[in-house]
């Protein structure tokens, strides 16, 4: 049983480099449901013997959001946004790549440091960190809207798979709120992205970034 | 307990009603007012109580926030602020229905009843909490809500500039404050007055210093007092009332309250209050006389009285340390019978400041005068305000003084540095006190006698029934205050024993009652006598009419309003000497020739701290934040990677 739980963590962190590189955002939304999906599955397996059945439910929701609702959301955001189909990264894909990696390796040599409960099913920490950290890398190097919205939903991911590592069944209360909070989110930030794309025609946010209150050239005499 | 309770509970709710209907402005009016009335009656009861007895009350009820506690004590030391506290506001409040009529229409009287409401409950949060979360509570309510109040007239630039510097000083005084009761509470579960560990004389040393410059920048002594003679000025004249009769106070409070938890005391501590309030009453007293707007001279009046009160405390603290209990007990006393005075007739003379603000729409004091005979009713009311503020027999100012100085001549047998202190304080407070006679000459002369200087001066008319209600009700507790100083010396006892400590109350009864008789009997005499030479007079005149004629113009062959003495030619001499401290601005000519041309004059108060202290601060500070304004670039990708640094910089830290 284990091992089937081995091979979505390592598929997990495939899906994180995938991520990395990817360029197209449609394909980038459907790593990321992917990921979800995979991640939403993995309570069921890793315990030992039949799960429950409000696991089974709790596990049929989160794979319904994040493998159906999310993505329609996202596509619909990105269609009605009518901005360039791709990511658009900051630093080039070597370097996310190259950053990814690095933060596998951190996550592996965090996972061994930090004071955890042991966890049945190996390399359960260091993977979710991992997946945190590209969620990280998602946000702070590509300049949409949209790809922040990817990268906290990776985030998510990670933390659900953090909280696995931890317990088998606690966590399904926290996570609850934590996806509460994430489908909001998704919600706001897609009419967001939406109504700004309309006024400025574009959901840069380096363009956005001519928003801000405060110029040196303006207050700072 | 539960009455102060009910009280704060009616504060709220008056204040939500009145925020509900403030569409109709009459009716926001009478649920603030008719509601700070009432709760200042339910507060009146249970305080006088306390004071009474001498019975300290608690009630405590548990609290989820981290280390807080709903814990509210009302010992005697709350219950003699909170006297003085409910008779203001609850005053103010009658009068603020007169004085605001107004502005009904123009201004949203419903936010300002409640901000007003919510001020008051907050510093009976402040005199009660018996829980440092909750005195933090009701010590930000009470800046915030003192800030909207000041924010009244948001239309003029200086009013912003006012509350921007009022809201700064309030915000550096409560982290300070923090700090002081972080220092106080470490190691303890709950931040609970009564549960403060005795801390190490390291430590003391640091919440002197702190609590001194937190509750220092909330009580405005100088040099800490450059939001005060803005934002008091600033807010409408029954808040005015309010925040220099008592908001200041709470300042006071909480230093004797931290001074309690930190004893034994050093002797530097003393002597700090004592230099700090000797500079603060001169200095204030001398701007007083510089300034040219009645409120204006009121709030630098303020300054004088706080540092009058701090200088008591000093005194009362340096005689505690070297084991004067006599002395220290009589300037504590005094200390505290002056935040009780200084609340009464600190309102009464804003109270009347607002009158003539309300009846000739200018406070200005080169643009007043001839008020007496226009507004015959507010005049003497005012007067006698003055004469309170001069610290003048039979009124109240004169008793709490009093006790200071016999505090000081006490201290001139014992040896060493207490004699010292004595002497500086007793010639601090004379000169004070002579500054601020000549500065509430100037102020009370300038506004009411001679003959009006402008056509607004010459229509004023007479302050509303209300208004002159508060203010007759406080000259009558002014001259009750002064009268029956011997009586309020029991009261007073039970407040210094709860604030300082038992032995300096019994020492300085002993020491206090018998002159304080004297000072009650010289001012009963004193009325007699005026009451006589009254009856003398009509006696005199019986039903003769006396005739009424022009003032002696000086030979003058064509006298006009113009030529009398106004408020700077009164105090140009004594300026003119003060000159290297005050740094007038303006001009004024000199005549050399017999027949000489036009010429004009001149003259502006600066507001010497603030230029020379903390606007180069200010700017320097500002300079040095911009040096970092490419921290902030506006790509939000990178704002974000701080926050990910900085989680990550502290997991490893703590790893």
């Amino acid at each position: 049983m284990h091992t089937f739980a081995e091979l979505i963590i390592v598929f997990v962190i495939l899906l994180d480099l995938a991520l990395a590189v990817t360029g197209s955002l449609s394909s980038c939304i459907r790593l990321v449901a992917l990921q979800g999906v995979v991640a939403g599955l993995l309570p069921l397996l890793a315990g030992s013997g039949a799960p429950h059945a409000r696991a089974v439910v709790f596990a049929l929701v989160i794979v319904t959001l994040k493998g159906a609702v999310f993505p329609r959301l996202l596509m619909r955001a990105r269609d009605k946004s009518g901005a360039r189909r791709d990511v658009e990264p900051l630093i080039s894909y070597p370097a996310s790549i190259l950053l990814c990696l690095g933060a596998f390796i951190a996550s592996s040599w965090l996972g061994s440091r930090l004071p955890l409960p042991q966890a049945g099913v190996a390399w359960i920490v260091p993977a979710s960190l991992a997946t945190i950290f590209t969620g990280f890398l998602l946000i702070t190097t590509r300049s949409k809207a949209i790809t922040q919205v990817l990268g906290y939903l990776v985030i998510e991911n990670g933390i659900y798979i953090f909280g696995l590592a931890l317990f088998v069944e606690q966590p399904l209360m926290v996570e609850l709120a934590i996806l509460l909070d994430v489908f909001v989110a998704v919600f706001v930030m897609g009419i967001a992205i939406f109504h700004i794309s309309r006024e400025f025609d574009h959901i840069d946010t380096a363009e956005l970034s001519e928003l801000n209150d405060w110029r040196r050239g303006e207050y700072g005499k | 307990m539960l009455l102060v309770l009910l009280s704060i509970v009616i504060l709220i709710s008056s204040a939500s009603l009145a925020l509900c209907l403030g569409r109709n402005a009459s009716r926001a009016q009478d649920a603030g007012a008719y509601g700070a009335a009432a709760a200042s009656a339910a507060g009146l009861i249970p305080a006088l109580q306390v004071l009474l007895t001498g019975t300290a009350e608690t009630i405590s009820f548990p609290w989820p926030v981290p280390l807080g506690s709903f814990t509210f004590t009302l010992d005697p030391l709350s219950a003699f602020f909170l006297v003085p506290l409910y008779i203001l506001t609850g005053l103010s409040a009658v009068y603020g229905v007169d004085y605001l009529k107004n502005y009904a229409g123009r201004k949203p009287l419903g936010l300002a009843w409640a901000a007003f409401n919510i001020l008051t409950a907050a510093m009976v949060l402040v005199f009660t909490a018996g829980n440092a979360v909750l005195f933090m509570l009701g010590w930000e309510l009470m800046a915030a809500a003192s800030f909207l109040l000041v924010l009244f007239e948001h239309e003029k630039p200086q009013v912003r500039r006012a509350a921007f510097i009022y809201l700064t000083a309030g915000g550096a005084g409560a982290l300070m404050l923090l700090a002081a009761f972080s220092l106080l509470g470490a190691g303890s579960a709950a931040l609970d007055f009564s549960s403060f560990p005795s801390p190490s004389r390291g430590i003391a040393s640091a919440v002197f210093l702190l609590a001194l410059c937190g509750f220092g920048l909330k009580a405005g002594f100088i040099p800490l007092h450059v939001w005060l003679p803005e934002a008091h000025p600033a807010a409408p004249s029954q808040v005015s009332a309010v925040m220099s009769g008592i908001m200041i106070k709470t300042g006071i409070y909480g230093l004797i309250r931290v001074l309690g938890f930190i004893k034994p005391w050093e002797e530097w501590w003393g002597w700090t209050l004592l230099i700090i309030g000797a500079v603060s009453c001169l200095l204030g007293a001398l701007f007083a006389l510089a300034q040219h707007e009645l409120k204006r001279v009121l709030a630098y009046s303020s300054i004088e009285n706080i540092g009058i009160i701090l200088l008591a405390l000093g005194l009362g603290m340096a005689g505690a340390a070297c084991g004067a209990d006599a002395l220290a007990g009589l300037a504590f006393g005094g200390a505290l019978l002056h935040v009780l005075n200084h609340a009464l007739f600190k309102g009464l003379l804003f109270m009347g400041a607002g009158s003539v603000l309300h009846g000739a729409g200018t406070a200005e004091l080169e643009a007043l005068g001839g008020l007496a005979k226009r507004m015959p009713r507010t005049a003497p009311l005012f007067l006698a305000g003055s004469a309170a503020a001069c610290a003048l027999p039979p009124l109240n100012g004169f008793a709490g003084e009093f006790l200071v100085y016999l505090g000081a001549f006490r201290s001139l047998n014992s040896a060493g540095s207490t004699a010292i202190a004595g002497v500086v304080s007793g010639l601090a407070l004379a000169s004070a006190g002579a500054l601020a006679a000549a500065a509430f000459t100037r102020a009370g002369g300038a506004a009411f006698l001679g003959e009006p200087r402008t056509e607004r001066a010459a229509k004023a008319r007479e302050a509303g029934p209300l208004m002159l209600f508060s203010m007759r009700a406080l000259v009558l507790l002014c001259l009750l205050c002064g009268l029956a100083a011997p009586l309020l010396l029991a009261p007073l006892g039970r407040a210094v024993a709860s604030g300082f400590g038992l032995s300096f109350s019994a020492a300085a009864a002993g020491a206090a009652s018998v002159p304080l008789l004297y000072v009650s009997a010289g001012g009963l005499l004193l009325l007699a006598l005026i009451a006589l030479a009254a009856a003398r007079r009509s006696a005199f005149l019986g039903v003769k009419m006396p005739a009424a004629g022009p003032t002696w113009d000086c030979g003058y062959a064509a006298p006009s309003a113009r030529m009398q003495y106004g408020a700077s030619s009164f105090s140009q001499p004594l300026t003119d000497f003060f000159q290297p401290i005050l740094r007038k601005l303006g001009q004024y000519p000199v005549i050399s020739e017999y027949f000489p041309g036009r010429a004009s004059f001149s003259s502006e108060a600066q507001a010497v701290f603030f230029n020379a202290v903390y606007l180069p601060a200010a700017v320097r500070i500002r300079n040095l934040a911009f040096r970092f304004s490419w921290l902030q670039h506006g790509r939000l990708q990178l704002y974000i990677m701080y926050i990910v640094v900085t989680l990550l910089g502290l997991l490893l830290w703590k790893l």
